[in-house]
This record gives C-alpha cells, sequence and structure tokens, in this order.
C-alpha cells in the first residue's frame, strides 16, 4: 500500500523480470511434460496453414466483439445521421446532412461544444500545475506518503456518480455545506446555489471535476518521477544545484512524455464528458452546462431524435478525432523519436 | 529516454560551489507538511462529511450543515441495509462487472498473444484497429448500441447486454497493455518450449498465461472498476429497476427521495465502500495499469 509508484512503475519492466527469472522453473516443467519425442520437433511452429488458423483461433473472440458492439454501432450512427428517425419503424426517411446542417446551427449545441473546449482548456491549465506541483512534493520524503498517495487517488477511484451526488448536496443553497461555509466567511452565494446559477453552474462543474480527476494526474506524474534515475539527483546535487533548479532542469523536462500523455488522456476524456454533468445539472440551469454528450443523450434517448442525435455523436467523434490527431502531430511526435531505438531494438531481437 | 537524460545535462549549467549537501531531498520542513495537509483536507472532506453526515438526522442537518452529529443515530445506515433494493442493485452490479472481466481478460489475452508473438503480414493493421478504439468514446456509440441491444438482439435489461458492450470499449486499452507485457517475454522462452515439441497453442498455455498472470490481473482489475463505476451504458440500457446497477440505484434514489439529505448520504457512503476496498487491495495494480496504458 505504501510504495504504488514502485510497484506501478516496475510494470514494463516487470514482464522482463519475472519472466527472465521464472524460466528455469517454466521451461523445465515444459521439458518433463513433453518427455519430447523426437519426430514432435516440426520445423519452427509452423507456418502456412495451421499458423493462420491459429492466429484466427485467437484474435476472433476479441475482435467480433468489438467490431459488434464498437465498429458497427459507429458505422450505424452514421446511417442515422443521415435520416429523419424516431427510433421505430423503417429507416427510409433520407434527408442527406441536414441533420448536421441543424446540429451544427442549433444555438444548444454550438453552446455544448463551447462547454466541451472550456472543459478541455480549463482541465489542463488547472490540473497540470497542480497536479505536478504536488506530485513533486509527494515525491520528497516525507512521513505518511504511502498514506498521502492512497488518499490522494480516492476521489478518481469513486464512480462518478457517487462523487456527483455528494457533491450536488455539498453544492446545494442554503442547506449545503459549501454556501453555509461561505455565507459565515460573508462571500455571497448565489441564491439558486451554485449549480443553480447560469453564470456559475458551468465553474462548479469545473471544481468537482478538477477534484475528481486530479489525483490521476498525481498518481501518474508520481510513477514518471520515480523513473528518474537517482543519480542525477545526487550528480545534481555535488554541483550545488538547488532544490527549484533540480526541479525545473531535471525533473519536469525527464518528466515530458508522462506529461504530453496525461494531457492527451484528459483532452478525450473532456470532449466526452457526461456522467459528472448529467448527476449534477443535467445539463442545466437553462443548457448552461451541456456537453456534446449530454446534448446527444437528451436529444436521441429522451426526445427520441435519433437522426439528430447520431448527428451529435459523429461531429463529437470528428473533434475527437481532430483532437488526437493535431495532437499526435504535434506534440507526441516528439516521443515517438524518443522510443524509436528502443523499437528497432525489439524489432531486431524478434 | 537516455537521450534525453543527456540532453538535460548538457542543458545543466556546471555550479562549483557546493552548498548545503544533502539537504534538498530530505523534505520535510512545516511548510510541506502544511501543503500535504491542505491537499488531503481538500481531497477526502467531501467524501468524510457524507459519511458522517450518514449518521445525523435531517432536521438537524438542515439546522447547522456545518456541524457535528447531534445527536448520532444508525437509521439512516440500517435503513439503507434492510432495503433489498439495494442489495439487487449490488448484486447486479457484482455480477455485471464479473461478466465484464472475465470476457475482457479472456479475449484481451488471448488477442494480445499472436499480436505479441507471432509474424504475420497483418498483425501492425490489425493491432491498430484496437488501438483505434481507443479513440472511440463510448457516447458516440451509445444511441446506435441501445437500438441494437434492446431491439435487434433482444438481450436489454440482462447482465449480459451491459456486460458485451461494456467489454468491447474496455479491450482496446487491456490490448495495449498486454501486447507489449507479453512482447517483453523472452524468446529464449520460446524456442526452448519449440525445441520440446511444444506447440504455439502449447506454449501459449503452458508458459503465457502462467507468466503474464500480473497482467492479466491488472487489466482485470482496471475492467471490474470501469464496470463497478459505469454509468452511461447502465443509464440506457438497463430499464427495468430490478435490472439496475448501484451507480443507478443511487441516482435513483438521490433524485428519489432528494428531501431525505441524510438518507441519500448514507446511501452513497455506503454504495462507495466496494469501490474503495477494491481500490485498497488493488492500489498497485490499478496504478501500474493506468501507467502501462499511458506508456502504451
Amino acid at each position: 500500500m505504501t510504495d504504488v509508484a514502485d510497484e506501478a512503475n516496475a510494470h514494463p519492466g516487470a514482464g522482463a523480470s519475472t519472466a527472465t527469472s521464472l524460466p528455469t522453473g517454466a521451461a523445465g516443467s515444459a521439458i518433463t511434460l513433453r518427455a519430447a519425442p523426437v519426430k514432435s520437433r516440426r520445423r519452427g511452429m509452423g507456418s502456412g496453414p495451421r499458423k493462420s488458423l491459429e492466429i484466427v483461433f485467437f484474435v476472433t473472440p476479441a475482435l467480433m466483439v468489438f467490431l459488434v458492439f464498437v465498429v458497427w454501432p459507429v458505422i450505424k450512427a452514421i446511417q442515422y445521421s443521415l435520416f429523419s428517425w424516431k427510433g421505430y419503424g423503417p429507416l427510409v426517411d433520407f434527408v442527406g446532412l441536414q441533420n448536421y446542417l441543424y446540429v451544427l446551427k442549433n444555438e444548444v449545441f454550438q453552446d455544448a461544444l463551447v462547454h466541451n473546449l472550456i472543459i478541455v482548456v480549463l482541465s489542463i491549465a488547472i490540473q497540470l500545475p497542480l497536479g505536478l506541483a504536488i506530485a513533486l512534493l509527494l515525491n520528497r520524503k516525507i512521513r505518511g506518503q504511502g498514506l498521502l498517495r492512497t488518499i490522494v487517488f480516492v476521489p478518481y477511484v469513486l464512480s462518478e456518480v457517487i462523487a456527483g451526488v455528494i457533491w450536488r448536496q455539498l453544492l446545494t443553497a442554503n442547506y449545503g455545506l459549501i454556501d453555509t461555509v461561505f455565507s459565515a466567511l460573508g462571500i455571497p452565494t448565489p441564491a439558486q446555489g451554485y449549480l443553480g446559477d447560469t453564470s456559475l453552474a458551468l465553474g462548479a462543474v469545473m471544481v468537482v471535476l478538477t477534484w475528481k480527476y486530479l489525483g490521476l494526474a498525481v498518481v501518474l506524474f508520481l510513477a514518471g518521477l520515480q523513473g528518474v534515475p537517482e543519480d542525477l539527483y545526487e550528480a545534481a546535487q555535488i554541483d550545488g544545484a538547488t532544490y527549484w533548479q533540480v526541479q525545473r532542469r531535471i525533473t519536469i523536462p525527464l518528466l515530458g512524455p508522462t506529461v504530453r500523455t496525461w494531457v492527451f488522456l484528459s483532452m478525450i476524456g473532456s470532449i466526452q464528458v457526461f456522467d459528472m454533468v448529467w448527476i449534477l445539472t443535467k445539463g442545466g440551469p437553462a443548457e448552461a452546462t451541456n456537453t456534446m454528450a449530454t446534448f446527444l443523450y437528451s436529444w436521441g434517448v429522451e426526445r427520441n431524435l435519433i437522426g439528430i442525435a447520431s448527428a451529435a455523436s459523429v461531429v463529437l467523434f470528428v473533434v475527437a478525432l481532430i483532437f488526437a490527431l493535431t495532437f499526435k502531430r504535434l506534440v507526441l511526435r516528439r516521443d515517438a523519436i524518443d522510443y524509436e531505438p528502443r523499437k528497432t531494438r525489439k524489432a531486431a531481437t524478434r | 529516454m537516455s537521450t534525453a537524460v543527456q540532453d538535460t545535462r548538457a542543458v545543466y549549467p556546471p555550479v562549483t560551489r557546493r552548498t548545503r549537501r544533502g539537504s534538498i531531498f530530505r523534505g520535510g520542513n512545516a511548510l510541506v507538511y502544511g501543503i500535504a495537509l491542505v491537499v488531503v483536507a481538500v481531497t477526502i472532506s467531501p467524501v468524510l462529511y457524507g459519511v458522517i453526515s450518514g449518521f445525523r438526522t435531517n432536521t438537524d442537518l438542515s439546522r447547522n450543515p456545518s456541524g457535528w452529529p447531534e445527536p448520532w443515530i444508525l437509521s439512516n445506515y440500517s435503513g439503507v441495509l434492510t432495503n433489498s433494493r439495494f442489495w439487487g442493485y449490488a448484486f447486479n452490479s457484482t455480477m455485471i462487472a464479473l461478466i465484464t472481466t472475465a470476457i475482457v481478460v479472456v479475449a484481451g489475452v488471448m488477442a494480445a498473444y499472436p499480436l505479441a508473438r507471432y509474424e504475420f503480414r497483418l498483425r501492425e493493421p490489425l493491432y491498430m484497429v484496437f488501438v483505434m478504439g481507443l479513440l472511440f468514446p463510448a457516447a458516440v456509440a451509445v444511441i446506435p448500441l441501445f437500438i441494437m441491444i434492446t431491439n435487434d438482439l433482444s438481450i436489454g435489461d440482462t447482465w449480459w447486454g451491459v456486460a458485451l458492450p461494456q467489454a468491447a470499449f474496455a479491450l482496446p486499452v487491456t490490448i495495449v497493455i498486454l501486447r507489449p507485457f507479453l512482447m517483453a517475454l523472452p524468446k529464449e522462452l520460446e524456442e526452448a518450449a519449440m525445441l520440446d515439441g511444444a506447440s504455439r497453442v502449447g506454449f501459449f498455455w503452458r508458459i503465457v498465461l502462467p507468466l503474464s498472470g500480473p497482467g492479466m490481473v491488472t487489466v482485470g482489475v482496471l475492467a471490474f472498476v470501469g464496470s463497478w463505476n459505469a454509468y452511461l451504458l447502465p443509464l440506457l440500457l438497463l430499464r427495468n429497476d430490478s435490472m439496475k446497477t448501484l451507480p443507478l440505484g443511487v441516482a435513483d434514489f438521490s433524485t428519489r427521495y432528494a428531501s431525505d439529505i441524510a438518507g441519500i448520504f448514507a446511501y452513497t457512503s455506503l454504495a462507495m465502500i466496494p469501490a474503495l476496498l477494491f481500490f485498497l487491495t488493488m492500489q498497485k495494480r490499478i496504478v501500474s495499469g493506468l501507467q502501462g496504458a499511458v506508456k502504451g
């Protein structure tokens, strides 16, 4: 429980180390089990039809589940988006791109898209520096470090529903804890509560999202910090570097790949956020906190406008894709270069 | 990685005078502890407030929201614990999470094996198909999934009806984590097994499966927690109250009995216990899995 990151960090290497320590036993038992009649020493593990059959055998279950429940629905979403359809009866009312025009011109959807972008930007702008600071703090040898790490990670493990329901109570007007405390401190609070005020609701949702996901950033950064070799610190110390110099010049640059990948995950998550918003506000008040996902849920499921909701979902997908590809282009490329030697080495050994 | 290390060294200016050796990473001044305390307080107090408020009466809670329970009562908690619907939701959550995990682990490790250790032309394209899956937000597919599961396959309101799509969306990350894991098994192992006449399938059964235990536990834990906490897919696919999961139950309870605030706190507090216990016992696995996902 104490050394989360130690173990965590060992993971990719762990495969190798357990593998190298175990083989004597494992291979040994294979030898005795198969008391090797020479004839079964086929050339290689075969190629040709038998190998293809094996590949098909191994891959089919995952591929089937994936194709049927992920790829096919996405294709169907594209199809539905071209029809005016209420979810029952035959799919005949072809309307071309009208649903897309409708969605893109719809102010509620435009706002939803803007909210998503705000969440993307603020999540990174708030959680990156804060997460980094806390991770650096926890990386020092302080008492109760393991317990601290566990506690920081707790919100991430709770379901969004549970976190959302608790926070909704905390943020209620008059009887909510936060309202009470702020009033006592003389800070004015909105009459309808933070989640009921059109200008504050999105900010309140953002606070809850930050509370929920900061722990993930901290834990990932901490794990990345464990990968910074200790002798680098020692060398810097001997050279008389101050704590801040060490962090700025050594730790943070070396954390680059972890940070970049976290940013990527955070972005994709922010674009599709649904659960927390739905629990806290259902997109309200007065559509002030809709996201693309809550838009497509309320139009598709509550109003049964399948065509329009599907068009919205395709737009969501395209936005996610644009973000992912742009990010990969601009940022992750640098990591790909870093990893190149490792990859070629792997390729050479096989 | 090593190149990056050298870069920073090159950038870093050598300083000759040494000062305060050894003090840098000892940590532990008052400021550091102070900040740590604030972080802990902000993180944990909403949860603790919920747990403690579950012991209060509603009148007490509305009279003084920020106070201590006066009096302490157990009726909120006992009310939830004797509520058969609560246990029904918990049972559904457990079964759906178990089925999801089983599908993810079995199908995931099977698919990762040839993708890691076979040489064939379509290997990388096939892997890319799964990697692309990481980019498909579940929200994109929910409406067609709803129609497909409820109308076409008629498995709406069943455990499998939720577990199958959940597993499908968990498979990409599973394969992305497991493939490097299986790749790391040394080639010599495979050669040795081959010399002894093992087939590739035999190698998979006798050597790959036992050695990839830790990796499978990791992806299994991630799938389990993901399913346990899931909201959107169950919300769409489980309409019958007797089939609902715990998150749906919590959300329903909190809107149906909106004025029973202490009751809501007791309900959510009890509903979070399984996830927290699971987290505390499996913490290392969850973190290493997330980290594996990041690295992959």
